[in-house]
């Protein structure tokens, strides 16, 4: 390696990687003093900081960021997106106050909550009894749960759409499994899952709990194999029965990786909306029309832009709201 | 010894076990086994009661899901000329003739192109801005798992709102480039919080080491971190791209001639007169299996990805 006619000191200068082409930057580098070159390092340091991490905050502020402003501030207008000439008027909190006391939208808030309240409760005991079996350690089971796990990473709006094949009467596969389940007494034809008032929500959550209950298999998995074997051993020892091992032993120490999966379920399944519209459209009626599906058809079916922004803050500060105080008892019960 | 003990399960508890498993496992496979299967039926078979276990296989519905085709008189099918292929013995057999390609090469193209740009971009990104948020002092950084979820919490459709608006303004409504910085979006903070977890694994002293040996810090990134944070990146970039392809909601609201992705376009096809079973079984089969190979290839990572890196193995 050429050295520079040096007025630096030898031992300021870092020792040269043969692998790396010598740069203007380099020899720059290297003729810099002891003392400049670490205050120099620091910088670079800095910069690189910035450099790294500038491009993704752009981008998180121009897609995450700067639409909720937006909407916050298209909510207090009466903004129409299919009118973009006309003037827009400032309502104030009318958009508000007319969603909070619109029965209809409150229609949906119940069809929302009964789809978020037994997705949850179906896929919780499912989910954690799979697991609990499953961590009996068979052999096989690592190729098992795999298996398990594929529904859940599949497009929801293509398998949901298949689903509607599913549940035709007489030619689908789900009502001709219940006919031959029930010996025949309740013919395939006999009933419509997606067509009957009081079935359609029945039907979107088993779908639903199809789909999402290996995601809490695999949660509340992860928690049983947290669990150390000395814990059982002792309590073995003192003769504790399995009922008592499981209700204080197991659950408790489980709870946390549960509650976490029914936080993601929750959060998830409040903004619902590809596999139900793909199922039932929100029919029949408004049977199954969730939260999403409603405001998908005010904002870009009657296009009232204004309106269903303020509709999207409301269930914003909804989800946000509950699950704060969700993650506050989740952490609550973790410290114990 | 009682019946059973947890830390060393009898032999009759695992076979139990097993056993519901293992029922459970084939219940649920069935709806994607009748997907698979109803893909090869031709249309009569896809709609037999009761429904039909055993068929003899057609490519059908392949050759439905690829062509656009119009139903001929008889006097049209008496003048044509025999088929020349397999291709068009199906589609005569019907009574059919094919009048040009069907869109779904390009719609599956176009979840291609924007799933793997996407991926691509937010992981070049994600993969810069972990490294900083992992190695020096940035502001913020302990508050990003709350960001990532309230980034989550709003509805796909809330945020497609101004969205919408914004693309409207820049032209980028129904283009691939404005996808793509839009899944890139989205995917982003998951990217960041998850590369961050497996390059805060990457002991310091490797980089320092290096850094003593007069590496620039760039160039320990890419030459000591970078090759750590392989494994790190593609599991990563396996949820970034599995979340593209699967993505609906803004696809389906944001995108409609151009560059329209394969979930809004399958529910949407349709035979010469009604709904085709076999077309659409066959289109989602293609557009399913290789999240499948994936999932099953990608197993031992699932877990950190799919709980935003809350729960680690």
């Amino acid at each position: 390696m050429p050295r520079q006619t040096g007025k630096t000191p030898p031992a300021a200068a870092p020792r040269r990687n043969p692998d790396m082409a010598e740069t203007p930057i380099d020899r720059l580098a290297r003729n810099t003093p002891a003392s400049a070159a670490r205050r120099l390092r620091g910088l670079s340091d800095r910069t690189i900081a910035w450099l790294f991490v500038t491009p993704t905050i752009l981008l998180l502020l121009a897609i995450n960021i700067f639409p909720l402003i937006w909407t916050i501030r298209l909510s207090f207008t009466n903004y129409r997106a299919n009118r973009p000439n006309e003037p827009v008027e400032f309502v104030g909190l009318r958009n508000y106050e007319r969603i909070l006391t619109d029965p209809d939208i409150w229609h949906t808030m119940q069809a929302t909550a009964h789809f978020l309240f037994w997705t949850i409760v179906f896929q919780v005991l499912l989910g954690f009894a799979l697991a609990w079996l499953i961590n009996r350690k068979f052999r096989g089971n690592d190729l098992v749960t795999t298996l398990i796990v594929l529904p859940m990473m599949l497009s929801p709006a293509v398998v949901g759409n298949f689903w509607t094949f599913l549940y035709e009467p007489q030619i689908g596969l789900f009502n001709y499994a219940v006919e031959f389940l029930t010996g025949g007494s309740v013919p395939a034809s006999s009933f419509s899952m997606l067509g009957s008032v009081t079935l359609a929500p029945w039907a979107i959550v088993i779908v639903d709990t199809w789909m999402w209950t290996p995601f809490v298999m695999l949660i509340c998995l992860a928690g049983l194999r947290s669990i150390p074997d000395y814990i059982y051993e002792a309590a073995e020892v003192d003769r504790a029965s399995k009922w008592r091992q499981f209700w204080t032993m197991t659950v408790p120490l489980v709870l946390p990786f549960l509650m976490l999966a029914v936080l993601f379920r929750g959060i998830e399944n409040f903004k619902m909306f590809d596999l139900v519209v793909q199922l039932t459209g929100g029919g029949p009626g408004d049977t199954t029309l969730l939260t999403s599906i409603e405001l998908k058809r005010e904002a870009f079916e009657k296009w009232r832009t204004g309106f269903s922004s303020a509709y999207a803050i409301i269930l914003f500060v909804t989800v946000f709201g509950l699950a704060s105080i969700y993650v506050k008892a989740l952490n609550k019960v973790k410290e114990r | 010894m009682s019946a059973y003990s947890i830390t060393a399960p009898s032999r009759r508890s695992k076979l139990v076990a097993a056993t519901l498993v293992i029922l459970y496992t084939v219940i649920t496979l069935l709806p994607l086994l009748w997907i698979i299967s109803t893909g090869f039926k031709t249309g009569p078979d896809s709609i037999a009661y009761p429904p039909k276990v055993v068929f003899s296989p057609s490519l059908e519905g392949y050759v439905n899901l690829f062509t656009s085709r119009t139903r001929a008189t008889n006097e049209q099918l008496a003048e044509m000329p025999p088929p020349a292929n397999w291709v068009d013995e199906i589609v005569q057999r019907r009574g059919e003739v094919i009048t040009g390609p069907s869109r779904f090469g390009e719609r599956f193209m176009n979840s291609v192109i924007i799933g793997f740009g996407s991926t691509f971009l937010s992981i070049f990104l994600g993969t810069l801005a972990a490294y900083a948020f992992s190695r020096f002092r940035v502001p913020l950084k302990d508050d990003l798992l709350f960001f990532i979820l309230s980034t989550r919490m709003m509805p796909p459709i809330a945020v497609a709102i101004p969205i919408f608006l914004m693309f409207r303004e820049l032209n980028l409504n129904d283009t691939h480039l404005g996808m793509i910085l839009l899944y890139t979006g989205v995917n982003i903070s998951l990217a960041v919080w998850l590369l961050k977890g497996f390059i805060d694994e990457i002991p310091r002293e490797y980089e320092e080491a290096a850094l003593i040996d007069g590496y620039t810090r760039f160039q320990a990134f890419r030459k000591v971190v970078l090759p750590q944070a392989a494994t790190g990146i593609a599991s990563t970039a396996i949820f970034c791209l599995i979340f593209a392809w699967n993505e609906y909601a803004f696809a389906v609201l944001l995108t409609s001639g151009n560059a329209q992705t394969a979930p809004p376009f399958i529910p949407t096809i349709i035979g010469v007169g009604g709904k085709d079973w076999p077309a659409v079984a066959a289109g989602a089969t293609l557009f399913l299996l290789p999240v499948m190979v994936f999932t099953i290839l990608l197993r031992k990572h699932l877990l950190r990805g799919i709980t935003f890196g809350a729960v680690r193995k």
